[in-house]
C-alpha cells in the first residue's frame, strides 16, 4: 500500500505534471483567468486522467506489448509502435463518451465541465501520463494512483495560478509584460516553490 | 488578407511567432530546451511533421466530412509522428532516449493542430506546406534561442563544446544553476516574450 501512496504522493508534489514537465501549459495558460473555471478544467482533467490512464494500461499489457497477443496465437508480435495512434484515439473517444454521458445522466455538471471537455483531447498532460505510464512499466493497480496523481497535480497547479493572477489584475507592470509575460514569470515562481518539495523522500 | 508565398514563411518568425504570440505548443518548448541537441532535434521533427501533416490535409481537405475532421487531423498528424518516432529510435537511439516523451507529445502539439485546421483546411496544398514549414522554423527559432541560453549559462557549454570554462573544471566561469531548472526556461520565455511585444506594439494585451 505505502507503494501506492508514493506513486501518488511524487505524481502530484515532486513531478507536478504543469511544473516540472511542462505538460498541459496551452490550457494551463489559457483557463487560468479565473478560480471558478480553472477549477472545473482541473476536474476533467482528473476524471478523464482516473479514466484513460489505466485503460491505456490494459491496452499496453494486453494487446501492444511484445508477447502480449501470445493468447490469440500470435506469440513475439510486437506492436507498441502503434501506441500513440491508440492512446489518442482513447483519449479522444474517452472524452467524446463522457461528453455524451455526462450531459445525458448529469446535465448539472456537464454545464459546469461542459466547455472544457473537448479541450482536453489536445491537452498534452493527458497524453502525456500515459506516455509516462508506458515508459515507467507501471502495473494496473499503479497506474490507477498514477491517474489521480498526475490528474491532481494539474488541478493544485491551475488553481494556485488561477487564485494568484486574480490577485496580480491589480498589478501595474511594464506594457510589454502585461498579461502573457506576466503570467510565464509568475509561473517560473511556482515552479521554483515546487522544486522545494523535490527534496521530500518517502 | 492575402499574403505572398515569402510572407508565409517569414512572419512566424517575429510578427506571428507561434509561441510568443498566439501562446502555442509551450509544453514541448520548454521541456525539451535543457541542451541544445534536443532541442535541434525537437525543432527538426517538429518542423517537418508540421510542414507535411499541413500538406496532407490540405491535399484531402475537399474529401475530408466536416463533422469529423478532427479526428481526420489527428490521424495523420499520428501518422507521422509515429514515422518520426520511429527514425528516431532506429538512428538515434541516445537522443531518442533524452527526448523520452516529448516526441509523442508532437501529437497534442497545438501548434500543428492549430496550422490544420486553421490554414491547411481552407488553402492549397503549395500554401499550406510553406505555411506549415514557416510556423515549424518560427517554433524551431524560439527553442534555439531559450535552449543556447540556457545551456551557455546553465552548463557552460554550446552544442556540448565547452566555451566558458567553469569552476569546476579549474576555468573561471562559475555555472548558474537557475538556467538548469525549469524555472529558468520560463524565465526566458518571458523575457523573449517582452523584447518581442516592446518591439512590435500591437501585439501587447490591452486591460
Amino acid at each position: 500500500m505505502s507503494h501506492y501512496l508514493e506513486i501518488l504522493l511524487t505524481s502530484l508534489f515532486m513531478e507536478n505534471m504543469v511544473l516540472s514537465f511542462f505538460l498541459g501549459m496551452c490550457t494551463f495558460l489559457a483557463i487560468s483567468k479565473k478560480i471558478n473555471a480553472a477549477a472545473g478544467l482541473g476536474c476533467a482533467v482528473v476524471l478523464i486522467q482516473v479514466i484513460t490512464v489505466p485503460i491505456n494500461n490494459l491496452i499496453y499489457q494486453y494487446l501492444l506489448k511484445q508477447n502480449a497477443l501470445t493468447w490469440a496465437g500470435l506469440p513475439g508480435l510486437d506492436l507498441t509502435f502503434l501506441g500513440l495512434l491508440i492512446y489518442i484515439g482513447v483519449i479522444a473517444a474517452t472524452v467524446q463518451i463522457l461528453e455524451m454521458a455526462l450531459d445525458r445522466f448529469v446535465p448539472a455538471l456537464y454545464n459546469t465541465l461542459g466547455i472544457f471537455l473537448p479541450l482536453l483531447t489536445v491537452n498534452c498532460a493527458i497524453l502525456g501520463a500515459s506516455l509516462f505510464m508506458v515508459e515507467r512499466e507501471y502495473t494496473f493497480g499503479e497506474s490507477v494512483f498514477y491517474g489521480i496523481g498526475s490528474g491532481g497535480s494539474f488541478l493544485l497547479a491551475v488553481v494556485a495560478l488561477a487564485g494568484i493572477r486574480e490577485k496580480m489584475e491589480y498589478a501595474d507592470p511594464p506594457a510589454g509584460l502585461q498579461g502573457l509575460g506576466l503570467t510565464f514569470i509568475t509561473t517560473g515562481l511556482m515552479a521554483l516553490a515546487f522544486m522545494g518539495l523535490a527534496g521530500i523522500s518517502l | 488578407m492575402p499574403e505572398t508565398k515569402k510572407e508565409l514563411l517569414l512572419n512566424p518568425f517575429f510578427q506571428r511567432n507561434p509561441i510568443a504570440l498566439l501562446v502555442l505548443g509551450i509544453c514541448s518548448a520548454l521541456a525539451v530546451t535543457g541542451s541544445m541537441d534536443t532541442a535541434l532535434v525537437m525543432s527538426i521533427c517538429l518542423t517537418l511533421v508540421v510542414a507535411f501533416s499541413s500538406l496532407i490535409i490540405s491535399l484531402i481537405r475537399h474529401q475530408i466530412p466536416n463533422t469529423v475532421r478532427i479526428g481526420m487531423q489527428i490521424t495523420v498528424i499520428a501518422t507521422l509522428v509515429i514515422l518520426v518516432d520511429q527514425i528516431l529510435k532506429a538512428f538515434f537511439y541516445d537522443l531518442a532516449k533524452q527526448l523520452s516523451v516529448y516526441v509523442g507529445l508532437i501529437i497534442t502539439n497545438c501548434i500543428v493542430m492549430g496550422r490544420a485546421e486553421g490554414f491547411a483546411m481552407s488553402h492549397a496544398p503549395l500554401k499550406s506546406f510553406i505555411d506549415g514549414l514557416g510556423n515549424g522554423l518560427g517554433y524551431a527559432f524560439i527553442l534555439m534561442t531559450v535552449s543556447f541560453c540556457r545551456e551557455l549559462l546553465g552548463s557552460g557549454t554550446v552544442f556540448g563544446y565547452e566555451v566558458l570554462p567553469l569552476v569546476n573544471n579549474e576555468g573561471w566561469y562559475a555555472s548558474n544553476g537557475l538556467m538548469v531548472l525549469p524555472a529558468g526556461a520560463f524565465f526566458l520565455i518571458a523575457l523573449i516574450i517582452w523584447a518581442l511585444r516592446t518591439i512590435y506594439p500591437d501585439q501587447q494585451e490591452k486591460e
